[in-house]
């Protein structure tokens, strides 16, 4: 067999400015950081706004990678997605409460055991239901998004309302497993040990999301359907298992998320799920439809944001992340990190 | 002609409301490059997408190997050894030349030796390994893409204008690494229209017209026969 004689390959150096483009949007977290810092002048306040930023961050970008995954993957508008959440919070909830006597033990061991078993239930039911959700609902509307948007939302509905049926029309309070009330003081800051664990838990998430999306075949195989499904295909890939599984995963990431926010909120109702679902569309769109990398990011910015600013102007709080969202869509109107389709 | 290892019997393909393919008659030598010509329009990414299970006919059959796979899935159709090149070349833009192969390669790790060999035809391939596909040139895209069909043993190659809106320095190259492919024995259904390269190419040819195949035969006959190129394509493969 011969070499091929022609054309001899040029590897050029891209200039600074090119090689820095991808990071400018993970150098956005250390300026909002530091930005909130000058802005909010006490250290300690900021540091123990930054942690609590930080958590929330990490509980939204837990429920919106499943999202982002499913819309870049499947092109699924899922307006249903809220109701995964609100599921996972509850059925992790029924099984704290079930489990009282390891929740109410002062064992950091203990309470971490049943925190698992609520999360693992929380995700195996909320997957299952994600998984009747996209045969029954989804399925038979690929394609056609303003029916995506109609019969997601209605399934949304019927899940809120299923969840009255079940647990009754009242909120509920929980309170969090024993070795993770209170708080820590950490260089003069007070800060809640609940949202210490969910940012480390957060974190924990994203980067085994990482390693499956960048170091097996399955994500591969995501990462390829995300930016062509057909090609995929011809491959040799059964997409539609992939998107089974995707739906199913993201659907069980939502419950995990779900059973956070609760702890976090102390306080569940049906239709938390949807209320959540303003600020998980906001990072799925500043993030870059499809991508995990970038739902993180604008996770922590709207974290972050909100937490900063409802210190420094609480009427603003609100708005705020609108405005974020405004401004990351005029420098770049795909989000920040969008995924090449075809 | 010897023994078909594709035969497409009265494939009628349409999209939406488009009735594209009309009744397609073809039979693909094994171990052989059977050129697929006509103007544009004629059907030929249809013919070779409608193989490759991306769009379903309505009536007709395709066999492979005498098994039929009219209207299986893409996946199946591919596990089957059947390989696409498509017109748009489909590379995944943001993974890399090595995760692009990776996943080419269906049936398990990737073949080093067959790697190597890719590489000795293809060598910005090894040049940007690591690099991001969607940073390629068009040319090292096309061979890209023609890698990964290359990069395990197929039954079948689908390859559709690889020459398209290339210099002529990797056209070359294409050629060269096609005619090796050709020469292990591989069976090849191309759409071309470089009739330079499909000459070059090409064992056998069938040309296309209004969704149905209008002539077929040996590439020689088609190559030498002015007045059967004007009759079939309206213009002259010796100026071409």
């Amino acid at each position: 067999m011969s070499a091929a004689p022609d054309h001899t390959p040029i590897l050029t150096r891209p200039p600074l400015s090119v090689r820095l483009e991808p990071w400018i949007p993970v150098l956005l977290v250390p300026v909002l950081v530091l930005a909130g810092f000058l802005a909010i002048g006490n250290p300690t306040s900021w540091l123990t706004l930054t942690v609590s930023g930080l958590a929330m961050g990490m509980m939204i970008f837990v429920i919106a990678s499943g999202m982002t995954l499913v819309f870049g993957l499947m092109d699924v508008i899922n307006f249903g997605h809220g109701a995964f959440i609100s599921f996972g919070a509850f059925v992790g909830v029924s099984v704290l409460i079930a489990l009282s006597s390891l929740t109410g033990a002062p064992s950091l061991m203990l309470n971490l055991l049943a925190l698992l078993a609520a999360v693992a239930a929380a995700m195996a039911v909320t997957g299952a239901i994600g998984w009747g959700f996209e045969r029954v609902i989804v399925r038979p509307v690929y394609g056609a998004h303003l029916k995506q948007i109609l019969v997601t939302m209605g399934g949304l509905i019927v899940a809120e309302q299923m969840i009255q049926v079940i647990w009754g029309p009242k909120e509920i309070h929980i309170a969090r497993p024993e070795m993770l009330k209170g708080a820590v003081l950490m260089f003069g800051a007070t800060l809640e040990k609940y949202r210490l664990v969910a940012v480390g838990f957060g974190l924990a998430v994203f980067l085994a999301m990482r390693f499956v999306l960048r170091r097996t075949k399955v994500g591969l195989i995501v990462r390829a359907g995300v930016e062509n499904r057909e090609m995929v295909q011809a491959l040799g890939y059964r997409i539609r298992i992939v998107f089974v599984g995707v739906f199913i995963a993201g659907s069980a990431l939502a419950g995990l998320g779900g059973v956070m926010w609760a702890l976090y909120q102390e306080l569940i109702t049906a239709h938390m799920g949807n209320e959540i679902m303003i600020l998980v569309f906001i990072v799925v769109i500043i993030g870059g439809l499809g991508s995990v990398e970038g739902a993180f990011i604008g996770a922590l910015l709207v974290g972050l944001l909100q937490n900063y600013v409802a210190f420094l102007e609480p009427k603003a709080a609100l708005v705020s992340n609108i405005g974020l969202m405004v401004a990351i869509l005029m420098w770049r109107p795909q989000g920040m990190s969008p995924v090449i389709k075809v | 002609m010897s023994d078909p290892l594709l035969t497409l019997s009265g494939v009628k393909t349409d999209i939406a409301q488009y009735h594209i393919l009309h009744g397609v008659d073809l039979a693909v030598p094994r171990g052989q490059v059977t050129m697929l010509l006509g103007r544009n329009g004629a059907g030929k990414t249809t013919t070779l997408r409608t193989v490759m299970g991306l769009w379903s006919p309505h009536s007709g059959e395709i066999l492979l190997d005498g098994e039929n796979i009219a209207g299986l899935p893409p996946a199946s159709i591919a596990r089957k050894g059947v390989a696409l090149v498509p017109e748009d070349m489909g590379i995944f833009a943001n993974l890399t030349v090595e995760e692009n192969m990776t996943l080419a390669a269906v049936s398990g790790p990737i073949d080093r030796a067959r790697l190597d060999w890719i590489f000795t035809v293809f060598p910005p391939l090894k040049t940007f390994w690591k690099n991001a596909a969607g940073n390629l040139s068009g040319g090292q895209k096309q061979m890209l893409s023609t890698a990964r069909a290359m990069i395990e043993d197929r039954r079948l190659y689908l390859i559709d204008e690889p020459s398209k809106g290339l210099a002529p320095a990797i056209v070359s190259t294409l050629a060269r690494a096609l005619r090796e492919l050709k020469q292990g024995g591989a069976t090849i259904l191309m759409v071309e229209q470089n009739f330079k390269l499909a000459r070059a190419l090409g064992d056998h040819a069938a040309v296309m017209d209004d969704g149905r195949i209008i002539w077929s035969g040996p590439m020689a006959t088609l190559a030498t026969d002015r007045e059967l190129q004007e009759r079939l394509m309206g213009l002259s493969m010796e100026h071409a």
